[in-house]
């Protein structure tokens, strides 16, 4: 078991994958928390359905996947940022009608011109084969950058968290924090679509910061906790993915629901 | 302030000026025609904060305050009295720019620091915060800082505890520690004595009065207490939907709108503040014309009392 477990480790295309898995995972670890606390996760879903356009142009217009997804992910968020809840509707209205009509118009373009060349199955559920030299380290790169901004946004996205109303008091620019944060989700999946698929993209945002908030005393410590407990989500279910052949994206979340099941027994158990 | 927050966005972004404290107001209240209103706040600090002719709208589209003028200058507290629904919490809000204008002007000092304490505050238990942790989010505060200001508001020991534990007046405790910790321009509390018991709210008012002084900020507050308001502030505005009336206590506690908008109690209190004081100072009467019997009843009541 053990040796199958680590020998994949030997071949460059599991390597690649790895490396992009990683750097969804630091990502997906300060970014997550904000989805959980601020209830984002019906945003990161209909950003990842969109996404499916972006994947489907990308193939049409032959460029990397995670630009078409990016470039996508970027136009609806700027749209829902734009598009302010009125009386006649509010807001997840609004988000469900632009991601669907994207995602409708992806599949649209995929019946028409692509069907036979793409793999819808790998879009959904991510393929271990995805991903390529060029995108692992796009994928680390935008990782770094990620996390730098976070680190500008971390103080004024609390502060919106604690309490909306004290942030715009104290003058706090908590839309465009907001609008920022939702740029670096758009980022984290155009990185984590290959690897782990459109439909389960929110996943690696929640469940890691789900599973860090048995243990976390403090908003930093969840979002480190998080990071690890995604990155060791990636690890197990590259390895599970290699060695069953089992599609990434779920043996990653699974992987991770197993370390959200232990770390909120842990949790229960250390306070009895 | 905010540049971007929803409520300056759109609809008061022609509406609202930042400039030097010196220039701003004088000219925002020659607009309002309330030269007297300059006359009547001398002793005070610069302006820090204005109002003028106000209105907020509901989602529904109708006004739910309209024409407030007012104005928090350094060193003074402003205490905002009214019946519940009346509007004092929309003031506030839209004083502070979280709501948007849907007419009138707002002009505040450049660089103003705020400290807010809002009447509701509850923050979502799946955030993990600690009190001290709570403490440093908006302030430079070290540990000892951090002890020193939960020591004044008399809960030293919650330091390590989890927010979301908390009682209401515990947590209103806390948030009046991050406001002395944020060292503000001007101090914002929404009925700060919600969930305090009453010996705690002797104390609260007294560190309300003390951090006037010691912070040298202005203070604006929302208050049900009108022996607090009577006896420990600078300028009381009555809010009704619109300003019913505003200025000293005494002059408030001896406007005919405010003997309506309180009834008996206001009468009471009327009464108890004109025992403590020999004289109404109230009647040239600038913000609301006063009835002229009015002061003189509200005397002789004052000293049949006393």
């Amino acid at each position: 078991m053990m040796p199958s477990m680590l020998s994949w480790l030997a071949e460059p295309f599991m390597r690649q994958a790895l490396l992009a898995g990683l750097a969804v995972a630091a990502m997906a670890g300060p970014l997550g928390v904000f989805v959980v606390w601020r209830r984002l996760s019906y945003f990161g879903d209909a950003l990842a359905h969109a996404a499916l356009l972006g994947a489907v142009l990308a193939v049409l217009l032959d460029v990397m996947l995670p630009l078409g997804v990016l470039a996508v992910g970027i136009v609806v968020t700027v749209a829902l940022h734009l598009l302010r809840p009125g009386r006649m509707l509010p807001a997840d209205a609004l988000i469900g009608i632009l991601s669907h009509a994207a995602l409708a118009a992806g599949l649209v373009v995929l019946a028409v011109w692509l069907r036979p060349q793409v793999n819808l199955m790998g879009l959904l559920f991510g393929d271990l084969l995805a991903v390529s030299v060029r995108e692992a380290w796009l994928a680390a790169g935008m990782a770094v950058l990620v996390l730098m901004v976070m680190a500008r946004l971390w103080t004024p996205l609390l502060a919106l968290t604690m309490s909306e109303e004290i942030a715009l008091a104290e003058g706090l620019a908590t839309r465009r924090a907001q609008l920022a944060h939702a740029l670096l989700l758009a980022v984290a999946l155009a990185m984590a679509l290959p690897l782990v698929g459109a439909l389960l993209f929110t996943a690696l945002l929640v469940i890691p910061a789900a599973a860090a908030r048995a243990l976390a005393t403090t908003p930093e410590r969840m979002a480190g906790l998080a990071t690890l407990t995604g990155a060791l989500a990636v690890i197990l279910g590259l390895g599970a993915a290699w060695t069953w052949d089992l599609p990434t994206g779920p043996a990653i979340v699974l992987a991770a629901f197993v370390l959200f099941a232990l770390f909120h027994m842990a949790a229960r158990l250390l306070r009895l | 302030m905010a540049e971007d927050s929803p409520a300056r966005d759109k609809a008061t972004q022609s509406a609202e000026d930042m400039t030097t404290c010196a220039q701003a107001v004088s000219a925002a209240f020659s607009a309002a025609g309330d030269a007297a209103e300059d006359r009547s706040r001398k002793g005070h600090g610069e302006r820090l904060l204005t109002l003028v002719d106000a209105g907020v709208r509901g989602a529904d589209g109708r006004w739910i305050v309209r024409h407030i003028d007012l104005a928090v200058h350094r060193g003074e507290i402003v205490t905002l009295i009214g019946p519940n629904g009346g509007g004092k919490t929309t003031t506030v809000r839209a004083a502070l720019g979280i709501l948007p204008l849907a007419e009138g002007r707002r002009v505040v000092c450049a660089g103003l620091r705020v400290a807010y304490v809002p009447q509701r505050f509850r923050p979502d238990s799946t955030l993990p915060l600690t009190v001290s942790r709570l403490l440093r989010l908006g302030t430079q505060a070290g540990a000892t800082e951090i002890g020193k200001a939960l020591q004044r508001t008399g809960v030293p020991h919650l330091a390590p505890r989890a927010v979301a534990a908390l009682s209401g007046g515990e947590l209103q405790r806390v948030l009046m520690a991050r406001a002395i910790l944020r060292r503000p321009d001007l101090l914002v509390l929404d009925e700060p004595a919600q969930g305090v018991d009453i010996a705690g709210e002797a104390a609260l008012y007294e560190l309300i009065r003390s951090l006037k002084e010691e912070l040298g900020c202005g203070i604006l507050m929302v208050s049900h207490d009108l022996h607090f308001v009577m006896a420990g502030t600078d300028h009381v505005v009555c809010i009704n939907h619109h300003v019913c009336c505003q200025g000293t206590p005494q002059q408030v506690s001896a406007a005919p709108a405010f003997a309506e908008v309180f009834g008996p109690t206001a009468l009471a209190h009327r009464a108890a503040y004109l025992h403590d004081h020999d004289h109404v100072h109230g009647a040239d009467g600038h913000v609301c014309p006063l009835s002229p019997t009015m002061p003189k009843t509200g005397m002789d009541q004052g000293g049949g009392k006393g």
